[in-house]
């Protein structure tokens, strides 16, 4: 990638980066918001599930469907609700980018 | 201090190949300052480590510095639970080994004095560090002088706090575990705001739970200054009445005025309470780093107002305060204080760089708390960032009314992975 074309996109809002490259600066600290429980990386020790590599598309329907409360949680309806369709995607882009 | 220039240029270019874009714009940040810029934090806890290591990641040519005075990072989170004989010391207990790997350099020293017009901190040691950003991590003072005869009964081990974890702590457990059956163990809830709302009561629970199980007949006796239940009061009121019924006696607006370590007692407005162990928790305030800077500005002087989309201090420049010692309507919790860093670093590198601060839209905090040896339940929220009213609250988080299994196993996930974001 250029430089001047990374500067272009990190100009624009996260929403409009789904699909970038690297995610821009304000998804991955919205992101790694939830590492405190999802662990580094989006790599987690024990029951909590890992985030990093899941597909994008899996991703925002699991979050679309704790929001709806159409798949059972013990706790990410709380999170989920409180989130953006928008914001579910950049985060889905960020998350399958992990390795 | 002095880096080693060509090992800290090796270690900015391992980390630049992932961080595209703010690689190149902190390159800018770097220009613009001449040489790389330097953030020194102040204290190696949840919100210290976590920044540090975010610094890294998002602002590669950033030179960190951490001063910490303490060899290894004991967490609060859990140390309740070492209580109730679930947990060690040892499993609470994590070094900062894997800091330096980031190309993070740790002092060990503790910040006596710090010159904001200079922009420089002095070491107990006798040295100090210049700094273009300073982040100010220190968790809280703990106000022993506001309780009467706190510090001689506290100096002849006959009471702790055990608010910040570490020998107090083992002591908590060695003194429970030599109280005889029958014996009265009481404990007080400062005042809000303190360090973690649900904490105190989440105690009560694992004491109960190591009583219950160890010395049925002991009675737990909880002196409370606020004027009732500060946290999760649906879930403790369960859990104190099915697990432990008839063995916690709850006390509203009882905060101890005095203790009396030789006779073993407890004074409240009301009465001399009785004790077999005491663990009165004083009343606390931001952590003593920040009324060196000029930073305890809120309207009591006691707690730190910042600008919440870079925690830079309302009122003194370059000075971002992060975690307990932050006054706002974000709770006091060691979650809470890995999302400020979090935060707060990608402000640092924006601002670095000559440019505004990131508003980051969206944050959340979780508490889990044991209920017993087998449940947990938890509180959880999201706040959106407004202009004007800061973060506010959503409306769709809240608190379990009732403990669960999974909940604590969730709970002790939890724990694994918020050390391993602070200190991996
Ligand atoms: C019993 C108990 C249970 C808790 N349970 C939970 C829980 O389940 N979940 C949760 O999210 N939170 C919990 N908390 C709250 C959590 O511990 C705090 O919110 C968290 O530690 C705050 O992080 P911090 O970075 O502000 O401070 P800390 O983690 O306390 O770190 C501060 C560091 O700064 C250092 N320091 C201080 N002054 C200086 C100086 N002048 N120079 C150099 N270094 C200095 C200290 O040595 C310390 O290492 C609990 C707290 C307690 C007491
Ligand atoms: C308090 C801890 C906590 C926080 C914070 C948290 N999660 Fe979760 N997450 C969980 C738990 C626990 C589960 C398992 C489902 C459940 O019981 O709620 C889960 C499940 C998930 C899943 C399903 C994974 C899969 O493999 O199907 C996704 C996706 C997810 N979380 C995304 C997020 C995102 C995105 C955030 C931040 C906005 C977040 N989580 C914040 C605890 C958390």
């Amino acid at each position: 990638m250029h430089k001047k074309s990374i500067l272009l996109i990190a100009g624009l809002s996260f929403a409009a980066l789904g699909t970038a490259h690297a995610a821009d600066l304000r998804t991955q600290a919205i992101s790694a918001t939830c590492l405190s429980c999802h662990g580094p990386n989006g790599k987690s020790g024990g029951a909590i599930p890992s985030l990093a590599g899941l597909e994008k598309g899996y991703f925002v329907q699991a979050m679309k469907d704790f929001k709806s409360g159409a798949r059972p949680a013990s706790i990410m309806k709380k999170h989920a609700a409180g989130y953006t369709d928008a914001e579910f995607e950049a985060m889905g882009a960020y998350f399958a980018s992990l390795k | 201090m002095t880096i080693n220039r060509r090992d800290f240029l090796k270690v900015s270019g391992a980390g630049a190949a992932s961080t595209l874009i703010t690689g190149c714009a902190s390159q800018g940040g770097a220009s613009a300052m001449k040489g790389n810029p330097k953030v020194v934090i102040v204290g190696a806890g949840f919100g210290g480590a976590t920044c540090a290591k975010y610094l890294r990641k998002w602002g590669p040519n950033i030179e960190v510095t951490i001063v910490e005075p303490n060899d290894n990072f004991v967490s609060c989170p859990i140390s309740n639970w070492v209580l109730a004989g679930m947990k060690s010391m040892n499993d609470i207990t994590h070094g900062y080994g894997n800091l330096s790997k980031h190309g993070i350099k740790m002092v060990k020293d503790y910040v006596v004095g710090v010159d904001t017009g200079k922009r420089e901190v002095k070491l107990k040691s006798g040295s100090s560090l210049s700094y273009d950003r300073l982040v100010l991590a220190p968790g809280v003072e703990v106000l022993t002088d506001s309780v009467g005869g706190y510090k001689e009964a506290e100096a002849a081990g006959k009471v702790v706090h055990a608010w910040k974890a570490g020998p107090q702590t083992a002591h908590l457990r060695k003194q429970l575990e030599a109280m005889p059956d029958g014996g009265v163990f009481v404990m007080s809830v400062p005042t809000a705001p303190y360090r973690c709302p649900p904490g105190p009561y989440e105690r009560a629970c694992m004491v109960a739970s190591y009583f219950k199980k160890a010395k049925p007949k002991s009675k737990i006796i909880l002196l409370d200054g606020n004027p009732d239940i500060a946290s999760k009061k649906g879930l403790f009121m369960w859990a104190w009445n099915t697990h432990y019924p008839g063995m916690i006696e709850y006390r509203a607006n009882n905060a101890p005025r005095a203790v009396d370590g030789n006779k073993m007692i407890v004074s409240t407005e009301f009465d001399d309470v009785k004790a077999d162990v005491m663990n009165v928790v004083p009343k606390q305030r931001a952590g003593e780093v920040c009324g060196m800077a000029g930073a305890r500005n809120d309207s009591a002087g006691v707690w730190c107002t910042v600008k919440l989309d870079s925690f830079e201090s309302t009122t003194v420049p370059n000075v971002h305060i992060i975690g307990d010692s932050v006054l706002s309507n974000l709770p006091k919790s060691g979650h809470m204080a890995t999302n400020h860093a979090k935060i707060a670093a990608a402000s640092i590198v924006e601002m670095l760089a000559g440019r505004p601060p990131i508003s980051v839209p969206v944050v959340a905090n979780t508490c889990y708390s044991a209920t017993s040896d087998t449940t947990a339940g938890y509180v959880a929220n999201v706040f959106r960032f407004d202009k004007e009213k800061g973060y506010v609250t959503q409306p769709d988080g809240g608190a379990t009314g009732q403990g669960d299994e999974i909940n604590l196993a969730y709970a002790e996930s939890w724990a694994q992975n918020i050390w391993a974001e602070a200190l991996s």
